[in-house]
């Protein structure tokens, strides 16, 4: 023993099962540069918005407290109230219809087939591309007079739509680029669980003479189900806070048609400067949001998504 | 029903729902390929030309020319660069110590900032970056990509390091390694399919990031995605250019998901989360 006296007798009892360390408190010390910038990139911008919205905040300096003022207002802005339902109304269409076809893409991409690798690169491509940059080409395409997709129509004799330019398909236009993007993310998820799937069940199923059907519907499909959870509550977290696409393709409008919370929030904090205000959508923006990941998180604890 | 028929049918779905499902994504990229080939007559004729013929490359040519491309590209190396760079150093210990110390507040409290609206972190890193006299700066840009690159980086090293036996790391410390030492040799190589997952994942998100750089970004100091934007919005719409322009930007990102889509998947699947 090296140690001196005092140091021996100031440290805790060494436990007899020598084996048992607790390293607990030294492992912080890896985590402390991370702390760091968590508390003052993230975890301050955090606090700071909660404190900002309780305040009106002039340009040039200069704060009221006003309390609970920017949400009573907040309350009885028709603009807001709007933005609530143009954001629910993607958000339904933007989850519903990828997991449906995040679910068929599992299915095919699971099975065994010539290219399928350079067939799944080419599908999960949207996900990863920069959104500005499609987005732009997306605009290209949504070209009333010389876009290809009305040519793409024509060509099926279905008359040319307005795309983003008309209040009534502005929503369901954008939500096609939203499903174009992130369909390939519930596909991953959703192969990776069929990946891990008991082979027995179809083999006496087939035996029993179930058809693919029968087979999807009693055997896929519940076993597939707590990763179909997960990817919902997933892809309601990303389509409710969808910001470049919309701001790239039809800038919130026409007028104020495709106006979702998150657009509604950078106009008021960016274009009128009103910091206290946007600061009180954001709350109420990231309340929704720890309320949706605590669910995902129980989710994925449920299925041991990790392990 | 027939077993023949039965087969034939679901023949013709599959190839069917492959076509449904595959061709969107080759249409979109096909088409930005086109038009940044095709001239400006072309881009414009009616019926649209899908192939160039002859193909033509003065669209490249007027990106590089006249936008001061290379200059927001070295932006976006800049930023994104040194975002991932720091992501990692400080990023990697902590999902270390995290995994170690079992500690799953930390792990929730970092999940939650992955799903915060990058929007909602803007406002107040707005003010501050004011009174410091740091907006329109590319050390703005750099710590605000933070928000991005570091809980992505700490969530997937979490995953690593916590399948990698402690057992390994006991058998260091009985043996008179200390902690940091049972990190560096012991448990930090076993992670570093984790380091490579997580910096590509945190790369994409980074470099694909368009909000901090409109927000934040002056004229000279903005990164690609937003540079192309203003691109669009300042001069007159010039299609050809403008489809050279977004696959020069999305182009390193799609490199290195043909190369990299195995390390991909995996970091997706086990984090199964997005940014933005």
């Amino acid at each position: 023993m090296t140690e001196s006296p005092a140091l021996a007798a100031s440290a805790p009892p060494r436990s007899a099962a020598h084996k048992k360390y607790d390293f607990s408190r030294k492992y912080w010390v890896f985590a402390l540069p991370a702390v760091i910038v968590v508390l003052s990139v993230i975890v301050f911008p955090w606090l700071f918005t909660v404190f900002m919205s309780v305040h009106d905040w002039k340009i040039g300096g200069g704060m009221d407290f006003v309390g609970l003022g920017n949400f009573r207002t907040l309350v009885f802005d028709d603009r807001f109230r709007e933005s609530l339902l143009i954001t629910f109304y993607f958000t339904v269409l933007a989850v519903v219809i990828p997991i449906v076809l995040g679910t068929l893409a599992a299915l095919v991409f699971h099975r065994e087939f010539p290219f399928r690798g350079i067939l799944r690169t080419i599908f999960v491509m949207p996900m990863m591309a920069t959104p500005v940059a499609v987005a732009l080409v997306w605009k290209m395409m949504f070209h009333p007079q010389l876009g290809v997709l009305n040519y793409l129509l024509s060509l099926f004799g279905i008359p040319p739509s307005e795309w983003v330019f008309s209040t009534s398909t502005v929503i369901p236009t954008l939500v096609m680029v939203e499903v174009w993007h992130w369909t390939p993310l519930v596909m991953l998820i959703l192969l990776g669980g069929l990946a891990g799937m008991p082979t027995e069940p179809y083999e006496s199923a087939k035996i029993d003479g179930a058809n693919s059907w029968q087979m999807f519907r009693f055997i896929t499909l519940p076993l597939l189900w707590p990763y179909i959870m997960i990817a919902l509550v997933i892809r309601t977290i990303d389509a409710l806070k969808v910001f470049d696409i919309i701001f790239v393709i039809s800038e919130g409008g026409p007028g104020t048609a495709s106006e979702t919370l998150n657009i509604f929030l950078y106009l008021q904090a960016f274009q009128f400067y009103k910091l206290g205000y946007s600061s009180a959508v954001v709350v109420i923006f990231f309340t929704i949001i720890v309320a949706l990941s605590l669910i995902l998180l129980y989710v994925r604890q449920k299925t041991k998504w990790n392990s | 029903m027939p077993v023949a028929l039965e087969r034939f049918i679901n023949r013709v779905g599959f190839l069917l729902s492959l076509f449904v499902l595959v061709s969107p994504a080759i249409l979109v990229f096909f088409w930005m390929l086109s038009l940044s080939f095709k001239n400006e007559v072309d881009n414009t004729a009616w019926p649209p030309v899908f192939v160039p013929n002859p193909p033509t490359m003065a669209n490249y040519v007027e990106v590089f020319a006249r936008n001061n491309f290379l200059l927001y590209l070295w932006n976006s190396i800049v930023v994104t660069g040194g975002a991932v760079l720091v992501g990692l150093i400080i990023g990697v210990p902590a999902g270390y110590g995290i995994a170690r110390s079992k500690s799953a507040k930390s792990a929730v409290l970092i999940l939650i900032a992955r799903m915060t609206p990058a929007l909602s972190y803007l406002i107040p890193l707005f003010m501050v970056f004011q009174v410091l006299g740091l907006i329109g700066t590319k050390s703005a840009l750099l710590v605000t990509h933070l928000v991005i690159t570091v809980p992505i980086i700490v969530w997937i090293m979490i995953g690593y390091f916590e399948n990698i036996p402690a057992e390994l790391e006991d058998a260091a410390l009985v043996d008179g390694a200390n902690t940091w030492q049972s990190f560096r040799h012991v448990a930090l190589p076993l992670a570093r399919p984790g380091i490579v997952v997580g910096g590509i994942l945190a790369f994409i998100f980074s470099w694909n990031n368009f909000i901090f750089s409109v927000v934040l970004g002056g004229k000279t100091t903005r990164t690609l995605p937003s540079a192309i934007y203003n691109v669009l919005t300042f001069e007159q719409i010039s299609w050809g250019p403008l489809a050279a322009a977004a696959l020069l930007v999305t182009l390193p990102v799609l490199l290195l998901t043909v190369i990299a889509q195995r390390e991909i998947v995996a970091g997706l699947s086990s984090g199964g989360l997005k940014d933005g």
